[in-house]
């Protein structure tokens, strides 16, 4: 087990470096005039120019500049944007609503798509099995924008039962639609996720042994078939949360909440360089460690891995 | 092979423990109906050992898995026949009632122990549980005995054994760990469904003395299921072969040994390998057995059979009682056990 | 459907694949093929046939768009501003006047083309690192597996927007440029997921007897990869590319919507619902149509990757 959090951590590292990097390169290395549109309509001040080129180090290799970059980083200093304002503290203030929204989408996911998945998988084909199959098919087809806009037409502005866009401090229950609208393709995936690996080990060899053991079915299913047909979905679900805090730009477009996503779209087209490599330097190692704690809590439920 | 000598004796004097009468089963499948298990009879007492002999997919686990009451339903079902345990029809129990008697009156242990352990829990959980939700045991307790259960089936180092994952052990000690698991509740009926076929040849040896041992400690009636037909001259009080769903041959060992009454039977003898014949091709049994699709009518092993007559492919052969608990379900049975 | 990476989870475990290709084995004496048997299977399925009808239809939709509609997609015209669907223009019109079903038929070819090129270059990268990373193992498939970590640890959409406004600023004009540059980037950003579903293809099939035995004989790595494994491999490959089809369509509309996918004049649904945004309130059928013929395409490639699933995979038959 030691062995392997050792090993899951030094890959983490040339991955974040790489990754991190990349996105230096992208948002920095475009060819053409950095400041081009940088400060509005308007082209910049050469004041403020010379005093960028100065605080990112324009001038030099981009190598070095990237090296700049993560020295601050790691003291915690996510630099400034234009007008002076603390990248670190903007998003200090705009991640909550995001992590609350993501938290609350993969919550959805859980319940709906493994409820919906034990069914099915229990009970095999049949009238449920099939209304889950189409519905789990059309939520996958349906790109995100267009499930927010749908569901913000009817429920928001023909029926009224919600406000289509949340309040500026949205409360959890403000939440509960653009939570869903976020999470129902991965919904979708959970609930077949569950499905087929029920379906599975179902007709697996341990389980006939567990009945063959005089177990009541109900600890058949519970003990023994449950926890093997979950580890998948658990890992899946974890993988969700920590790419849906990123992947919340749409949705957070949509119900105009003040998060995350909001705040990076808003900085690309601005230009606003820092506050964008700032963010998604941040989401990737949000993502980096929430795959790292999955890979070891994958561990814990399958002990054939710890020992690869 | 074996360093334990048992001589095959007659136990039909003992209590009767379990009876499959007549028994038929399909399976009702997108391809078809399979008629798997046509008329399935065999019985084992206290302190016997049955053998079932027979080709890959003739119906020795899927007549094992009945008993146990483990058949896939759907696509499976029981179309006729009884299975009697102490002379109660354990088809007509209800579920309850069916569940108590599984492990606790006729256990099983499988081919393949890897798979048939679940991979996430410890062996001593797996051994545990039963006792624990059967016998009511604490989880001190019912580890203790868990303990006991592996020391029994000679597994090394049982204390820290106990304690690791299926994945931990090796092969042998795998199955010695399902067979520790199948015992825990003290079954009267064991059946051992190719228990050693995933194993080398002197591990195999070792399972085979420590199950035959335990069977005559405790008095167990033992069903083994095999291809291998050194194991069955060995250990097995009387022998049931199998073909295409049916028992086309019944018989003490012994006698099976020295007469084969059915050209069946013969068939597989000939292909065993044998060690004064080193050398030599296999005969193997050419040809394939019936699609259990769609059963031919007449004798379902006439396309094979160097024997077969005109009536074989019209006329189904009965199974004849030959005297000494004998049958064979052949229509020239007298002929070949007369032969000499 | 926004992320093309979670598409991933709709091919189970690329495992399963390579044990279909086993049990595939001939039973009957008569040597069947996973694929004649998978496709002798697949035919009998009704999602295979639906699936196989829309996607036919919206390919003659793209090809031959004047056959179903004679109006210009481009001609503007105020004063039929978002008229409702009638017998004149059955889609209705939209925000400047344009007839929605010419800009439906007219659009179908843009959002096909990125859909196609993009899974295909998504399943060239993708399959051929991961064949080579499975195949050789050891170092060289620790730095790709490493590099192909990187590209999926970039968030999907933060990273197409990044590199997309990079090269708006460069300035694109043509339709075909700007549709190139959609498929570079969504290809970029994918591949990885294709890399790992075929290395675990590779992996297994390694183990096989018959690439041990070629091994054996030393043959070269270029001929067992490419007789051997291929076949072997591309079963899990195919499921995922085929549902990624549709996804990508899905995707190009996600990037639309946020301004930063295809624009004018590379009109595709994409581009005609971001449009409708503004308007949707008043004026439904301008989301519902694009949407309509976005939705029942993905769905059509969803649907049948699932059929192709099904039928390779023994278990379920
Ligand atoms: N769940 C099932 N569904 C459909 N057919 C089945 C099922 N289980 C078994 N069968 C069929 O029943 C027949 C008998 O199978 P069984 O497992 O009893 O054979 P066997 O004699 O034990 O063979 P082996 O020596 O290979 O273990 C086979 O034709 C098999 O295909
Ligand atoms: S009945 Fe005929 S075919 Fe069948 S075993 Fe006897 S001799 Fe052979
Ligand atoms: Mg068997």
């Amino acid at each position: 087990m030691g062995r392997y959090v050792i090993r899951r951590l030094l890959q983490l590292i040339p991955v974040f470096l790489g990754t991190t990097f990349l996105i230096y390169v992208l948002v920095w290395a475009v060819p053409g005039d950095p400041f081009a549109g940088m400060c509005g309509e308007r082209p910049c001040e050469p004041g403020f120019i010379a005093k960028m080129n100065e605080k990112f180090h324009l001038d030099d290799n981009i190598f070095s500049q990237y090296f700049q970059y993560l020295g601050n980083l790691v003291q915690g200093d996510f630099g400034e944007t234009y007008n002076g304002n603390s990248v670190g503290e903007l998003i200090a203030l705009r991640y909550p609503v995001s992590v609350q929204l993501a938290a609350l989408a993969v919550v959805i996911e859980a319940i709906i798509g493994v409820i919906a998945g034990v069914l099915t998988g229990l009970r095999g084909k049949g009238f449920l099995d099939n209304l889950v199959l189409v519905s789990t098919l059309f939520l996958i087809s349906l790109p995100v924008f267009v499930t927010g806009f749908a569901l913000q037409i009817l429920l928001g502005f023909e029926l009224e039962w919600v406000d289509p866009v949340v309040s500026s401090d949205p409360t959890l229950g403000e939440l509960l639609l653009p939570a869903f609208v976020l999470g129902s393709l991965s919904l979708a995936y959970v609930a077949r996720l569950t499905r087929t690996s029920l379906m599975e080990n179902k007709r697996s060899d341990y389980v006939r042994t567990a009945v063959a053991k005089g177990l009541k079915p109900s600890r058949v299913v519970g003990v023994h078939l449950m926890r093997n047909s979950m580890i998948p979905v658990i890992t899946f679900l974890g993988t969700d949360l920590g790419s849906l805090m990123g992947g919340a730009i749409v949705t957070e477009g949509i119900f105009g909440i003040q998060g995350i996503g909001k705040m990076t779209y808003d900085a690309i087209l601005q230009k606003e360089n820092i506050t964008v490599t700032g963010v998604v330097v941040l989401l990737v190692i949000v993502f980096l460690i929430v795959n790292l704690l999955i890979d070891l809590l994958y561990a814990v439920l399958d002990p054939r891995i710890r020992y690869e | 092979m074996s360093t334990v000598d048992y001589s095959n004796g007659d136990h039909s004097n003992s209590e009767l423990l379990l009876e499959v009468d007549d028994l038929w089963l399909e399976f009702r499948t997108s391809d078809g109906v399979a008629k798997v298990l046509n008329g399935v009879s065999y019985n084992v007492h206290a302190g016997e050992t049955l053998a079932v002999l027979g080709e890959s997919g003739s119906g020795k686990s899927v007549t094992a898995q009945a008993i146990m009451g483990i058949v896939d339903m759907p696509p499976g079902v029981i179309t006729g026949g009884e299975i009697r345990y102490h002379g109660e029809d354990l088809l007509k129990l209800s579920d309850t009632r069916r569940r108590e008697i599984r492990a606790e009156g006729i256990s099983i242990i499988f081919q393949d122990a890897l798979s048939s352990l679940n991979p996430v829990y410890t062996v001593g959980f797996q051994i545990g549980e039963q006792l624990r939700l059967r016998r009511g045991m604490s989880r001190k307790e019912a580890q203790k005995r868990a303990i006991e259960l592996l020391d029994m089936v000679k597994i090394p180092n049982a204390k820290g054994r106990v304690k690791q994952y299926p994945h931990e052990f090796s092969g042998g000690m795998r199955q010695r760990a399902m067979i520790a698991m199948s015992l825990a509740l003290d079954p009267e009926v064991l059946i051992a469904d190719e228990p050693t076929t995933a194993l080398d040849v002197t591990v195999q040896a070792q399972i085979m003395d420590l199950l035959k041992e335990i069977q005559v400690e405790r008095q167990m009636g033992l069903i083994l299921i095999t291809h291998d037909l050194g194991v069955v001259a060995e250990v097995a009080d009387k022998i049931a072969v199998m073909y295409a769903g049916r028992i086309v041959e019944r018989a003490a060992a012994t006698e099976l040994y020295r007469m084969p009454g059915h050209p069946y039977t013969l068939a597989l003898m000939d292909s065993m390998p044998r060690l004064d014949q080193r050398g030599q091709t296999l005969n193997t049994i050419k040809g394939l057995p019936p699609s259990l699709l769609n059963i031919p009518p007449g004798c379902p092993f006439a396309p094979r059979c160097p024997r077969a007559q005109d009536i074989c492919t019209v006329e189904l052969p009965e199974s004849k009682d030959l005297g000494l608990g004998r049958t064979s379900a052949c229509h020239f049975a007298e002929e070949l056990v007369n032969r000499v | 459907m926004s992320d093309p990476t979670a598409a991933s989870t709709a091919v189970d475990s690329a495992g399963a694949y390579v044990t279909a290709a086993e049990h595939a084995e001939p039973t009957t004496g008569k040597s069947r093929s996973l694929w004649s048997d998978a496709w002798r299977n697949l035919r009998k399925r009704p999602t295979f046939i639906i699936s196989m009808v829309i996607i036919t239809f919206m390919i003659i939709l793209a090809v031959f768009p004047s056959m179903f509609t004679s109006a210009d997609p481009t001609h503007q015209d105020l004063q039929r501003q978002m008229l409702k669907p009638s017998a004149d223009a059955w889609f209705g019109y939209d925000f400047q006047g344009r007839d929605i079903m010419a800009g439906v038929a007219h659009g179908a070819k843009w959002s096909l083309l990125v859909g196609f090129f993009a899974s295909l270059l998504t399943v060239l990268i993708g399959g051929t690192v991961g064949v080579i990373g499975g195949y050789a193992g050891g170092w060289l498939d620790g730095i790709l597996s490493r590099i192909g970590d990187v590209f999926f640890g970039l968030p999907f959409v933060l990273g197409a927007i990044v590199i997309l406004s990079a090269f708006r600023a460069a300035g694109l004009k043509s339709a075909f440029g700007l549709v190139i540059v959609v498929v570079l980037v969504i290809s970029a950003l994918t591949w990885p997921v294709a890399m790992r579903i075929m290395r675990s293809a590779a992996i297994s099939a390694k183990q096989q007897d018959y690439v041990k035995a070629a091994r054996a004989l030393g043959a070269n790595s270029f001929r067992i990869i490419t007789k051997h494994m291929l076949p072997n491999c591309m079963a899990p490959v195919m499921v995922y590319a085929t549902i990624l089809f549709g996804a990508t369509i899905g995707v190009e509309a996600t990037l639309s919507f946020l301004g930063i996918g295809l624009r004018a004049p590379a009109i595709s649904w994409g581009v005609m619902i971001a449009e409708s945004r503004d308007y949707v309130q008043h004026a439904p059928h301008l989301l519902l149509f694009p949407a309509g013929f976005l939705v029942l395409t993905v769905l059509a490639f969803v649907m049948l990757g699932d059929a192709v699933r099904d039928a390779l995979d023994p278990k379920l038959r």
